[in-house]
């Protein structure tokens, strides 16, 4: 009985992530403020729109550089093979993809000539209206693949791919998190770094990487979570009310995008909770590691 | 804290200190950062703004600002109505000194960092009636009219934004018009900002149809010195 207590416990806290942050509610969370879930979207790209040029050196004052340190290790653990056809989305500036592609060098130098170039799309030299949405999936055209919803990031992030020289190593695409345009059972590895908490239906997210991932393939996210110590998480909450604003201000001229960001860390699920959500949309073998204590954390899930 | 107004921003002490040292720096950092010029004066301004506020609750005229909160921006002031006044009212001279240096009253950032609405409300009312000051004074837009206006603001204010752009401005003026300032305009602007009423007391919405000559008598500004 004691068991069977426990299992409806679990049941019950299930539902109630999927009551606040997935497909049936009618309004969802910007930061603290509850917006109808249309206008999400759209509050979201103009918070990075205006964030895209500062967003780098406010990752380093912010996170005192410990950012770098985080994407290494999410890196290390991603273990980039050549064979793989990898995706990062909700990538824009292109971070996680340089590291992949940098990894990948490190281990694999002769294989880095030998890896097909991206090709260029083919154009359509007629257009018809597909029957299905199936029919307008498309396959990727690079082993690497970056994904945004934001046009504004993806420009940084080609510009940047252009200063390191790997511009013709990735392939570029603007589009919905929720939405992939990939077929099926494109991609050996999903990469998801510090972009989930920004995306309105975050179980809609998962299912999608469910779904563009290979048997066997693995879904990763690194996101900001909760610093579980108590006095350690009372010296970041002060930390964050106080300082991040205000430099952001300061910095990026833009106040509210960090505030933004301050609150839509809170109100994302606790480490255990987001792994429960994994959990639900099939993936197996789902853990996560703290980094920081907490302040981010690596979540993994292998669809078998 | 509680938002007070539509664009408030509530901080605290911490906060506060953050934004005015850098926002001081930025400001020298980087100059088109105008954002950073006004929460300078939002975070240092809290003083100046209580000694407004007292010298506007004893002069009716601005007693009357303080109640009814009159707000200038394009909706709210008829721009077509001052093209027709008569050359020489200060209704026509601010429609021409907006059109020449291609201006409109909509520029002014939104106050967000001051704790108080009343407040908050004047140091609105002290961006909104710049151009206003301008035109009364008779200064144009080059550094040495902001830096005159500068001063005059700094004077009867007292915002240390004001005092220190006054303070500084001049260091980068040519030196034509560092003579011009030295001999000339200086003396006057001190003289006419010492004597003159408030111009946080004048109602300025009220005067449209007023000669200019006759508007700067009330207010007791003496004769600016001729252009160069």
């Amino acid at each position: 009985m004691f068991i069977r207590t426990l299992s409806s416990i679990n049941r019950f806290s299930l539902l109630s992530i999927l009551r606040t942050h997935s497909t049936t509610s009618n309004t969802t969370h910007f930061g603290f403020d509850e917006v109808p879930e249309n206008e999400k979207q759209t509050r979201v790209n103009e918070v990075f729109s205006s964030v895209a040029d500062s967003y780098d050196l406010m990752n380093d004052i912010m996170s005192f550089g410990i950012h770098r340190i985080w994407k290494d290790h999410f890196i290390r653990i991603v273990r980039p093979d050549p064979q793989w056809n990898y995706i990062d989305v909700a990538g824009g500036t292109g971070d996680i993809a340089f590291r992949y592609l940098k990894e990948l060098d490190r281990y694999y130098p002769s294989a880095a000539s030998s890896i097909p170039l991206s090709e260029s799309p083919i154009t359509p030299t007629h257009t018809y209206i597909a029957d299905s949405l199936e029919q307008t999936r498309i396959r990727p055209t690079s082993k690497c693949v970056v994904a945004d919803i934001n046009p504004n990031m993806l420009a940084v992030g080609k510009q940047r791919s252009i200063d390191n020289n790997l511009h013709n190593r990735i392939q570029w695409i603007e589009t919905n998190a929720e939405e992939l345009p990939f077929e099926d059972e494109q991609f050996d590895v999903y990469t998801i770094a510090f972009g989930i908490r920004n995306c309105t239906h975050i179980d809609r997210v998962v299912s999608e990487a469910y779904r563009v991932l290979k048997k066997g393939g693995r879904f990763l996210c690194l996101e900001f979570s909760q610093v579980n110590n108590t006095l350690l998480r009372y010296f970041y909450d002060q930390y964050s009310k106080t300082f991040i604003p205000p430099m952001g201000q300061i910095i990026a001229n833009d106040w509210k995008s960090y505030q933004y960001l301050i609150e839509s860390i809170r109100v994302f699920p606790k480490q255990k909770e987001f792994a429960e959500l994994i959990r639900s949309c099939n993936f197996r073998y789902v853990n996560f590691e703290n980094l920081s204590f907490g302040v981010s954390t690596i979540h993994s899930g292998y669809k078998l | 804290m509680d938002r007070l107004y539509g664009t408030h921003k509530p901080t605290g002490l911490v906060q506060k200190s953050i934004l005015a040292v850098g926002s001081g720096i930025m400001s020298i950092a980087d100059p088109s950062r105008d954002d950073m010029i006004s929460i300078f004066g939002e975070t240092t301004g809290g003083l100046a703004l209580k000694y407004m506020q007292e010298k506007m609750v004893i002069d009716p005229e601005g007693d009357r600002i303080l109640k009814e909160r009159p707000i200038i921006n394009s909706k709210t002031v008829d721009l077509e109505y001052l093209k027709t006044l008569p050359i020489g009212t200060l209704g026509k001279t601010y429609s021409n000194f907006l059109v020449k240096y291609n201006l409109t009253p909509d520029a002014r950032r939104p106050v967000s960092f001051i704790d108080d609405s009343e407040l908050a409300y004047i140091m609105r009312r002290y961006r909104e009636i710049h151009d206003l000051t301008h035109v009364t004074l008779g200064m144009p837009i080059n550094m040495l009219g902001e830096v005159t206006v500068k001063w005059f603001e700094g004077i009867q204010y007292g915002l240390p934004m004001c005092v220190l752009g006054a303070f500084f401005g001049p260091l980068r003026l040519g030196p034509k018009h560092t003579a011009k300032y030295l001999h000339l305009t200086l003396p006057w602007i001190v003289r006419t900002a010492r004597q003159s009423r408030s111009f946080m007391n004048v109602y300025f919405e009220k005067h449209w149809h007023k000669s200019l000559n006759e508007f700067r008598r009330e207010l007791n500004i003496l004769e600016p010195p001729p252009k160069i």
